[in-house]
């Protein structure tokens, strides 16, 4: 086995919410990402995705986010203890980040062609920085690039602002392109083009991506292996294949089955019953404990830890039960 | 561009109008008769007051009046101060040099004392220097600017007596050229303040949340994600962002100067615009009034204009078409 390109171990990102302190929103996440590889992380809207995210670069959206506990190795440096000033040098540089809505994060007042200049000042690049940006535009697919570097962001289309972003975090050829639900705000033919775009740079650059999304169509088609989180926690994880083919968490059976495959005669939507807990109303044991068709008191008296299972891993008391589908026997 | 130009002051052409022939009419209906002004207090006979009263037309009706003066406006003539029986155009442009010299200082101040406190302000949010700053920007806000102005007075000028406070110059200087203006630094010093004050509150607010809001952007965090240093993201992302409402309110709000500028110029007898157009209130001096209130409205259209042009250059997504 290869060195880890990155290797998260037990982190815990927390953040401070008005008269309650300091809450975890990730509590406890390893993940770990090879070179070259596409790993997705999948959860429900507000389960920690971006959270987790946001701390391999320590770069939050408020200042009421903070990194409490864990390592980030990124290439044997621990990136959680790394100075504010080594922590700039590898954004934009060795890792590269791309968001879910491209036109808040494009600033409106600056040109694409500097926007995409930008890592290339912040960091030492050897070469022309425009011809640079030129090839950039070229790669990204953009029409026209010596017009497209005078462009404004209000000028061009979302799909074509999605490219520049990607563009921009390419610029410094990163190992890493972190990308948080890069399509979630483009409509179906473009998602379609960005992510084929992706695909296209893991293999020409041979960039690894950490892929965050709550489609499971987009994993199947892109990941070569999938975290799934809930409540802040890593609850499974396993190469696409197997996680599709065989889930072993009840919650990934749920999910998979809230998308797409149930075969349930009548072929109805499958939604798991209640909501995602709070940050700060946790359940003592395991967290999915309220929702689960198999669980038992036990459940909610300590929380079960990742086991390693068919060639990966999942947290639950009650593995022995998750052969099959939970939810089409626990329910009858 | 220079149609755009043309055309918003086009459009500002009514405006100006508008505000011409409405003070023109209100002073004519405002009780109290500037012929008792030029007869003097000394009983004149009845044929004098008539004579006189024909003479400067005022015998004729409103619309007449104002049609005359239209026609004479059209033609550069702004009029003849009765009270200073001086015209009106030579009358303002003496006191124009002053009234633009307080104004700039004024809006200066606001603008190199301000900006940074709201900056300040907003770097520090939550904290105690960023209370302070808001506390006191809002108590600066709500000030009356005369009342301000005699506080001024009575702290460094009578108590302290460290700053002049009376007009522009000492009654003895003899001086010329660049050393006059020099002179003229001191006495500058607290009307300006006086006048600018609220502007340095409105602008610190108004400072403190552009930067607030601009910090908070999602483009802030993607300009962090390239590994820019703070410093760069700062001055590339976060403040020119901040600038566009900045840049509105200090456009917007000239009119503060300018009406703040008639009281304080009145207060500091500082010879300037603002305290003719005092002096000609209480002279019923009606050309002078009516002549003022025009440039006014003018100043401000114009102010406006150089607002949105600045605004347009900052913002990309402005343009001037449309
Ligand atoms: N600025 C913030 N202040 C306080 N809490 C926050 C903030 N941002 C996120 N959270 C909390 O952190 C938790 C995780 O949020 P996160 O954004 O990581 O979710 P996510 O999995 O990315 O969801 P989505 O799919 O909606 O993007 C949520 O419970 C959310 O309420
Ligand atoms: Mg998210």
């Amino acid at each position: 086995m290869s060195a880890p390109l990155l290797d998260v171990r037990g982190l815990v990102t927390e953040v401070r919410r008005k008269g309650r302190g300091w809450t975890p929103v990730v509590d406890d996440v390893s993940l770990r990402i090879d070179p070259g590889e596409i790993v997705g992380l999948v959860g429900e809207s507000g389960c920690g995705k971006s959270m987790t995210a946001f701390s391999i670069l320590r770069l939050f959206p408020t200042p009421a986010a903070r990194v409490a506990r864990g390592e980030v190795i990124f290439k044997g440096r621990d990136l959680a203890a790394a100075s504010p000033d080594a922590l700039r040098r590898v954004r934009g540089g060795e890792i590269g980040m791309i968001f879910q809505d491209p036109s808040t994060f494009l600033d409106p007042l600056h040109t694409i062609g500097a926007q995409i200049e930008e890592p290339l000042r912040a960091h030492p690049f050897p070469g022309d920085r425009r011809a640079r940006v030129i090839e950039l535009i070229q790669q990204m697919g953009l029409p026209d690039p010596e017009a497209m570097v005078r462009r404004y962001p209000h000028q061009i289309s979302g799909g074509q602002k999605q490219r520049a972003l990607i563009a921009t975090a390419m610029a410094c050829s990163p190992s890493l392109l972190i990308a948080d639900e890069p399509t979630t705000a483009l409509d179906v033919t473009v998602q379609a083009q960005i992510l084929s775009l992706m695909r296209d740079l893991r293999a020409r650059s041979g960039t690894a991506i950490l892929l965050i999304t709550h489609d499971l169509g987009v994993v199947t088609e892109m990941c070569d292996r999938v975290y799934v989180m809930y409540a802040g926690k890593v609850v499974e994880s396993n190469n696409t294949r197997v996680l599709f083919r065989a889930p072993r968490h009840p919650y990934t059976q749920g999910l998979l089955g809230s998308t797409l495959s149930l075969e349930t005669a009548s072929r109805e939507l499958f939604a798991i019953p209640g909501t995602l807990p709070s940050a700060d109303a946790m359940p003592s044991g395991c967290r999915f404990a309220p929702r689960c068709p198999i669980a038992q008191p036990a459940c909610a008296a300590s929380a079960p830890s990742l086991e390693v299972v068919d060639d990966g891993c999942a947290a639950c008391h009650r593995l022995a039960l998750t052969g099959r589908n939970v939810w089409r026997e626990g329910a009858a | 561009m220079w149609r755009y130009i043309l055309k918003r002051l086009a459009q500002a052409l009514p405006v100006v109008l508008g505000v011409i022939v409405f003070n023109f009419t209100l002073i004519q209906l405002a009780p109290g008769d500037p012929v008792t002004l030029l007869v003097g207090d000394y009983p004149a006979t009845e044929e004098y007051t008539r004579q006189v009263r024909a003479d400067f037309g005022l015998d004729q009706p409103v619309p007449v009046r104002l049609a005359r003066y239209l026609e004479q406006l059209a033609r550069g003539n702004l009029g003849f101060s009765f009270a200073n029986r001086m015209p009106v155009g030579e009358l303002i442009a003496q006191r124009f040099g002053p009234t633009l010299m307080l104004m700039l200082t004024a809006l200066g101040l606001a603008i190199l004392i301000g900006i940074p406190l709201g900056v300040i302000a907003a770097r520090n949010r939550g904290r105690l220097s960023d209370w302070v700053a808001q506390v006191g920007a809002l108590a600066g806000y709500s000030t009356p600017d005369f009342w301000m102005g005699q506080l001024l007075i009575l702290i460094f000028a009578v108590a302290l007596g460290w700053l002049p406070s009376q007009g522009m110059r000492s009654a003895r200087s003899v001086a010329t050229g660049m050393q006059a203006t020099l002179e003229v630094f001191p006495y500058l010093i607290l009307p300006a303040f006086a006048l600018g004050f609220r502007y340095i509150a409105l602008l610190s607010r108004i400072t403190r949340s552009a930067m607030l809001d601009a910090l908070s952007a999602d483009s802030v965090m993607g300009a962090r994600a390239k590994g820019l240093s703070e410093r760069r993201v700062l001055i590339a992302h976060v403040l020119r962002n901040a600038a566009l409402p900045i840049v509105t309110v200090i456009g917007y709000n000239l009119g503060l100067l300018i009406a703040g500028s008639a009281l304080i110029e009145t207060v500091f007898s500082w010879p300037g615009v603002g305290r003719l157009l005092f002096d000609s209130i209480s002279k019923r001096d009606y050309p002078v009034m009516t002549a003022i209130l025009m440039m006014v409205s003018i100043t401000v259209v114009i102010a406006n204009l150089i607002t949105d042009l600045v605004y347009a250059a900052l913002d990309p997504r402005v343009r001037y078409a449309r």
